[in-house]
């Protein structure tokens, strides 16, 4: 708990303890941390006087939180329309199976956590898969797969690991 | 800078501005929306501003990277001023030659040139793609001449005079006049009056005489960013509207609800927010008019039923993004009880034109019920996707075939999905309907907020509704019964029709069910979803039909009623396929056609995907 206090009060003093800002609040404790860890979530609730259950409403009702570490590598699928349309459905079975999560899931290793979205704006690429930051457009199946074995393949960023340890 | 205290320092400024401008001076623009991100042009940016700074010609030449410029498919765009020579899928690597030919010697690259593929002719300027030709960007065209960090550009343009014009020389009263007199209509998806809108706030009472202003920015739609683009590229068009809107119903304090899978829109209207203010065209006295007004982000959660007024304000106050019942409007209680005026990114956009060129000139443009232009977001299976802004009442085919170069590959129309999750689909009978609110609504679909999805014969009508339903069901808050259990129980019965197990009373019954979604919902979410099921009952109930009674996908999607099968003409034996395939599931030898084994076959695709013959053919 003495982890989380100080920087969930930086974060909270940063928005002048205002109820309002609750939602601002917790995104910015999830980038600090990449998810939203239980005992951060008592530190806000303390901290701004607000129950504790009505922090988790917000914490479980928006998609943005994740109450579960994250992988080191990111992998979203567009789901939009205009993806579906182009073949998105099974572009994520693909990547389901090479990675052997379902959607909002992490690997046991703790490289991938898979995302599905609705809509990333670039349509003309689509489907789209985004790993990370990097867009990887015009997808398919087989695409995919190599999209991912490359991420396999790369060597482990052990940062991100020590963050989840730290914290 | 110090702050403008009057209209007259506004255009000294833009004065200043204008002359310091060389519209002869040379002048890279890049377009930065997020399809030529996705393109990588920040790396064609990047190799511009080296290659320039390494000729030693930074003086020479001017570097713009701009939002977007709406035509997605032919990313990295490059536009080169004073020609406005238009290149297309430009590479870093051709880079140092547009700077040594095309700028320094004004000579056109051919190769980076748009070439139509209907008459195969090459275009020079972006006014010669068919693609621009049919288009009228009043709102949108302007994202291509501005740095949108650059608040100087948005002045160059007249930015600003709209407000000042607004501040000094009409009462609040008359620019809701003006407003109602240019029928200008929400663009959020609901078409209400703006006008109206903004006169009951002005109208309602509050105890404090505190009034919000909010703007819409949750853009949830799938297959819609026209609202992103016009935030990342033109965020002060925007904050100008907002600003006479406070003005009009005597608001002090703003909002702006964004999306936060939108980074760079929260970037780009950031800076905007702290420019404007550091003019004083935000914050205390603005222009030295008396008039205060300020503007707050909020960043959305990833909620979609945060677009809807009430759950947007719910959220906005730190709570649950669960929407109320809407006896009373928000503009007489919104926002902490306060009568609040909300309006979505591309409303806002339309008042300063409105403003600066009259509302009798903006009234002429569109349809009877519906005026001005429209941006639609054009996706799916066409030919050029992009973000496309049309006068109100062009109909669809102009849409499809003119501006959008028809279907990819040959491939047969099926039909166009508009407003969204809560729209519908429409048939190929259809094509010549002109496009407004109240023709599409009469067609069993809306304008929504403004996502076209175009289907060719491979996309199965049944499936589709099953994607939106299944959208919506994830989506709906759950505080009502009829949406959450009633969409439940639609997407049970879709998804069994998609797998072979529906049943004839089924279509039927979905028809029912979606009748009392309508009815019974508490918001508009559920009051609309039942729309893509309905509508595509309405006009594809054969593909239905096929589903329950043959237990056949007439499109070849619905994996369960499918199969992948090898033509044993067209294949070469080359084996990639046999190799691809995960389950071991293809058997033959080299150089003789091959086989699948249907009960190892889980129908993933790679087979179909690797070869190279197209000899995978799903029957």
């Amino acid at each position: 708990m003495m982890n989380y206090y100080e920087k969930v009060k930086a974060i909270v003093d940063r928005y002048g303890g205002n109820h309002d800002s609750v939602i601002s609040i917790l995104q910015d404790v999830q980038s600090e941390y990449h998810y939203l860890p239980e005992d951060a979530l008592r530190a806000v609730a303390s901290q701004l006087d607000i129950p504790l259950i009505q922090i988790c409403g917000v914490a479980t009702f928006f998609k943005a939180f994740s109450l579960k570490p994250r992988g080191e590598h990111t992998v979203s699928v567009c789901l939009g329309t205009a993806c579906h349309v182009r073949g998105a459905p099974a572009v994520l079975d693909e990547v389901k199976r090479q990675l052997g999560i379902e959607p909002s899931e992490t690997t046991e290793d703790m490289r991938f956590t898979l995302e599905t979205v609705n809509c990333l704006g670039a349509c003309a690429l689509g489907p789209i898969v985004v790993v990370d930051d990097k867009y990887h457009g015009q997808m398919s199946p087989g695409k995919a797969k190599k999209v991912l074995n490359r991420y396999k393949k790369a060597p482990r960023d052990r940062r991100h690991e020590e963050t989840d340890v730290s914290s | 800078m110090k702050r403008l205290t009057s209209a007259v320092e506004l255009e000294q400024l833009r004065v200043g501005i204008l002359s310091r401008r060389e519209p002869e001076k040379p002048c890279v623009s890049v377009c930065g929306g997020t399809g030529c991100r996705a393109y990588g042009c920040e790396d064609v940016a990047k190799a511009f501003k080296s290659e320039i700074k390494r000729q030693g010609l930074s003086k020479e030449i001017e570097l713009k990277v701009t939002g977007c410029h709406g035509f997605c498919e032919r990313g990295p765009l490059v536009v080169l001023y004073p020609q406005k020579i238009f290149y297309q899928r430009v590479s870093p690597s051709d880079v140092s030659e547009i700077i040594a030919e095309t700028v320094i010697k004004g000579n056109v690259i051919d190769r980076l040139l748009y070439v139509d593929p209907l008459s195969g002719e090459k275009a020079q300027f972006e006014k010669d793609v068919p693609f621009y030709k049919r288009q009228q960007r009043l709102v949108f065209g302007n994202n291509g001449l501005i740095d949108p960090t650059n608040m100087e550009d948005y002045l160059a343009i007249g930015g600003y005079s709209a407000l000042s014009e607004v501040l000094f020389n009409m009462q609040p009263e008359e620019v809701i006049e003006e407003i109602k007199k240019s029928d200008l209509r929400g663009r959020g998806g609901g078409g209400f009056p703006t006008g109206r809108k903004w006169e009951s706030c002005r109208n309602a009472s509050s105890s404090d005489g505190l009034r919000y202003i909010i703007c819409n920015a949750d853009e949830g739609d799938p297959g819609a960013y026209m609202d992103r683009s016009l935030l990342e590229g033109n965020p002060h068009s925007v904050l100008e509207g907002m600003v006479i809107g406070a003005y009009a119903v005597g608001a002090h304090d703003g909002y702006v609800y964004v999306r936060l899978e939108y980074p760079l829109a929260l970037k780009n209207l950031g800076i905007a927010l702290g420019q404007a203010r550091e003019y004083g065209l935000l914050g205390q006295n603005i222009l030295g008019s008396g008039f205060d007004f300020d503007v707050k982000i909020s960043r959305g959660g990833g909620a979609f039923i945060c677009g809807e007024s009430t759950a947007l304000m719910a959220s906005l106050e730190g709570k649950v993004g669960e929407p109320r019942p809407k006896h009373i409007h928000t503009a007489l209680q919104g926002l902490y009880g306060k009568p609040t005026n909300l309006n979505n990114v591309e409303t806002w956009a339309n008042v300063p034109l409105i403003i600066s060129r009259g509302a009798d000139w903006y009234s002429q443009i569109g349809t009877d019920g519906s005026k001005g232009t429209k941006i639609f977001s054009l996706v799916g299976k066409i030919n050029n996707t992009g973000l496309v802004e049309v006068p109100m009442g062009i109909t669809l085919r102009e849409i499809i075939y003119d501006i959008g170069g028809g279907i990819p590959h040959g491939k047969k129309f099926k039909a166009i999905q508009t407003g969204g999750p809560s729209g519908g689909c429409l048939p190929e009978s259809l094509i010549d309907l002109p496009v407004d609110f109240d023709r599409l609504a009469d067609a069993g679909s809306m304008m929504g907020s403004g996502g076209m999805i175009v289907m060719d014969e491979d996309t199965c009508m049944v499936d589709i509704a099953r994607y939106f339903v299944k959208f919506l069901t994830e989506e709906s808050c759950g505080n009502c019964v009829p949406c959450r259990e009633g969409l439940d129980r639609m997407l049970d019965i879709l998804t069994d029709i998609t797998q072979g197990k529906g049943k004839e009373e089924d279509i039927s019954l979905l028809e029912e069910l979606g009748g009392v979604i309508k009815e019974a919902s508490l918001c508009a979410l559920g009051g609309t979803a039942p729309n893509p099921v309905l509508s595509t009952i309405r006009y594809f109930r054969d593909e239905y039909e096929a589903h329950v009674r043959e237990r056949r996908c007439p499109a070849g999607v619905c994996k369960e009623l499918i199969t992948f099968n090898i033509d044993p003409e067209k294949c070469t034996g080359c084996r990639v396929c046999a190799r691809e395939c995960p389950q071991g599931a293809i058997s033959g030898e080299k150089k003789e056609p091959h086989v699948i084994d249907q009960e190892k076959c889980i129908k993933c695709g790679l087979c179909r995907d690797s070869c190279k013959f197209d000899a995978v053919i799903i029957l």
